[in-house]
């Protein structure tokens, strides 16, 4: 610390110079914080899967949709406890720009499978009650100001009616939490019998099958019973954990962490160039006042730290403040955009990660102007001087 | 005089000019009592700043041994090196070599950075050094706001806050006007007679060696010594 106030003026020996190296910093962790959130929203699904079930889909394409007759057939198969479906509907609210996930389901089956969600007894059973019911995430419900009671007129994008209408109305009967808090709420569940009843098209169906391993059961062998039992079916099927299926869905839309990685590189790199450039000069420009330190007794060592904990200082101030805006500006996108893509949010993992970065962009921006002070010969720097 | 506090025996300093070897110091002997005054003078490259850094412990003799306060700096590595100057020898250079970036008394209190004082015992280490050289008024100025003479007068405090037995001056007053120059040589002496400092000075100039106690004449990398002042 005694050499903070040193390493403080040094650092800002050109106010403009440092000024402009902050901002660099500063928009690259801004990206940064940015890009790790999204990728986080595009992970969401992994990181809460419950290794205990299992996710059915159409071995070709999880577009495909498998017969509602493989539900008894699922639920029979041995080292399986309990079985429920769901299917995507893909419809929007007033406006396009309004989309989130709508699944019909069975609720009483889909409730047991996910504990983890929670609600009132009262509104579930109101639910079940009501064949134009729907039950929605606190998360949507906040962002769309919806209330019990009211009536959510949902615009379908595939499913058109047997009366070919393609809207479709809900009354709402509840709102739905999750004791994770990684776990998105974005979504509205309504009944699958009133789905199978009005849709045009495609009855008989489901989108996919969740499954429970019965206690005790192996999970890979439960896996390959049940897609055995399809094997050279018309509707072949394919059983993976739900990790495996929330990445098959994110993969729908291209390899999100590659290309998020591949960004924040070139951003990096460039970084450090703009950074290593920085200090590189700085150090050139005191060549003297370096020797001066090194002839009162400063040791190699601590015209190193010097150095170094200058370029680090430099890529703290920077990394900080893009962390700290990036961190406000996630708030407010995971409020716009909670339902499109829900689980936008800059973990305690990412931020731990950035400061790491800005620390190991430190000393990498500073490591050869360090060792060049650190090297530097007395003698011949004072008589340049 | 009293004890020996520096001692060159059988010096020689040889430097490599690419192919060319070039003795700068040439066996030379040298014996500088606790308490002296010295000047040392001669031409350009006779060899009285390499003599300087040999006393100072900035570089090492090719030959011969170099004792200072009892430590054979010869021997030392650079970070014990580093460590005994830090204790022992303060350095007062022509151009005064301040940090710009620092005030003068931040400046001052530079090398105690490297001591186990607390920041209050810097502090005031560096106030009573900027005390002695007339400067305690000018301790929140920066070097930009320094005239030659007053820079001057930092980097001594800032060559004495350590309290080193040892100042090695090299053409202090090189920079300096004639009154200035005698200013800061009349502090020398000061540092010299009252506080006890042993000081080196290399300089071209005749004057300034006048207020030193003894004069030796460097050339061609040995020494001669020239009548008392």
């Amino acid at each position: 610390m005694k050499y903070f106030r040193l390493i403080w003026k040094n650092a800002w020996r050109k106010k403009v110079r440092t000024s402009l190296t902050i901002l660099s910093v500063f928009v690259a962790f801004l990206l940064f914080a940015l890009l790790s959130a999204i990728g986080f929203a595009f992970r969401g699904g992994v990181d809460v899967a419950d290794a205990e079930r299992l996710v059915v889909i159409h071995k070709v394409s999880l577009i495909n949709p498998l017969p509602m007759s493989y539900l008894n057939r699922i639920a029979a198969t041995d080292g399986v406890a309990s079985v429920t479906h769901a299917s995507w509907f893909g419809g929007y609210y007033q406006e396009p720009r309004n989309q989130f996930g709508q699944f019909p389901v069975d609720p009483d089956t889909y409730f047991a499978m996910y504990p983890e969600l929670q609600i009132a007894e009262e509104r579930l059973k109101a639910f079940k009650r009501n064949r134009t019911g729907a039950v929605v995430g606190q998360e949507l419900a906040k962002q769309f100001g919806w209330e019990v009671g009211d009536r959510i007129p949902i615009q379908a994008t595939i499913w058109s009616r047997t009366d070919g209408e393609r809207t479709w109305e809900f009354d709402l009967e509840g709102i739905f939490s999750t004791d994770d808090p990684r776990g998105s709420t974005a979504y509205m569940l309504f009944q699958y019998d009133f789905f199978e009843e009005a849709r045009a098209f495609g009855k008989g169906t489901a989108g996919w099958y969740i499954l429970r391993v019965a206690n005790g059961a192996d999970p890979v062998q439960v896996a390959k019973t049940v897609d055995l039992q399809f094997a050279n079916s018309p509707n072949e099927t394919k059983t993976s954990t739900e990790a495996a299926f929330a990445q098959s869905f994110m993969k729908q839309f291209g390899n999100i962490a590659l290309i998020v990685m591949l960004i924040l590189g070139a951003v990096f790199f460039t970084l450090l160039l703009v950074s290593g450039n920085t200090m590189s000069q700085s150090v050139r420009e005191r060549i003297s006042e370096l020797a001066v330190l090194k002839t009162v007794g400063f040791g190699d060592r601590t015209v190193l730290g010097i150095v170094l904990s200058e370029s680090i200082l430099i890529m703290l101030m920077g990394g900080l403040l893009g962390l700290g805006l990036g961190w406000l500006i996630v708030q407010g996108l995971a409020k716009q955009m909670g339902a499109f893509l829900p689980g936008v949010f800059l973990s305690p993992g990412a931020i731990a990660t950035g400061i790491a970065m800005m620390v190991g962009a430190g000393v990498l921006a500073g490591i050869f102007p360090a060792v060049k002070a650190m090297r530097l010969s007395i003698i011949d720097a004072l008589a340049r001087a | 005089m009293s004890d020996i506090l520096a001692q060159l025996t059988g010096v020689s300093r040889i430097y490599q000019k690419g192919k060319e070897k070039v003795e700068v110091l040439h066996q030379l002997d040298l014996e500088i009592p606790d308490g002296d005054f010295v000047a040392i003078m001669g031409p350009s490259g006779s060899g009285k700043t390499t003599l300087l850094n040999l006393l100072g412990g900035l570089d090492k003799p090719t030959a011969g041994t170099v004792n200072v306060g009892g430590a054979e700096l010869s021997s030392m590595s650079n970070n014990q090196l580093s460590r005994w100057r830090s204790n022992h020898v303060g350095f007062i250079f022509q151009f005064y070599n301040l940090l710009p970036v620092l005030t003068a008394h931040r400046n001052v209190e530079l090398p105690l950075l490297l001591t186990n004082f607390s920041a209050k015992e810097r502090a005031k280490r560096a106030s009573i050094a900027l005390d002695i050289v007339g400067l305690a008024d000018r301790a929140k100025h920066y070097p930009r706001e320094l005239s030659g003479g007053q820079e001057q007068r930092v980097a001594i405090a800032r060559a004495i806050v350590s309290d080193p037995s040892l100042l090695l001056c090299d053409e202090p007053t090189g920079d300096l006007d004639r009154d200035t120059a005698d200013e800061i040589l009349r502090l020398l002496q000061v540092l010299n007679r009252e506080h006890g400092k042993t000081i080196v000075m290399v300089t071209h100039d005749a004057q300034a060696a006048e207020f030193a106690k003894r004069t030796l004449h460097c050339d061609k990398g040995t020494l001669e010594a020239k009548e008392a002042a």
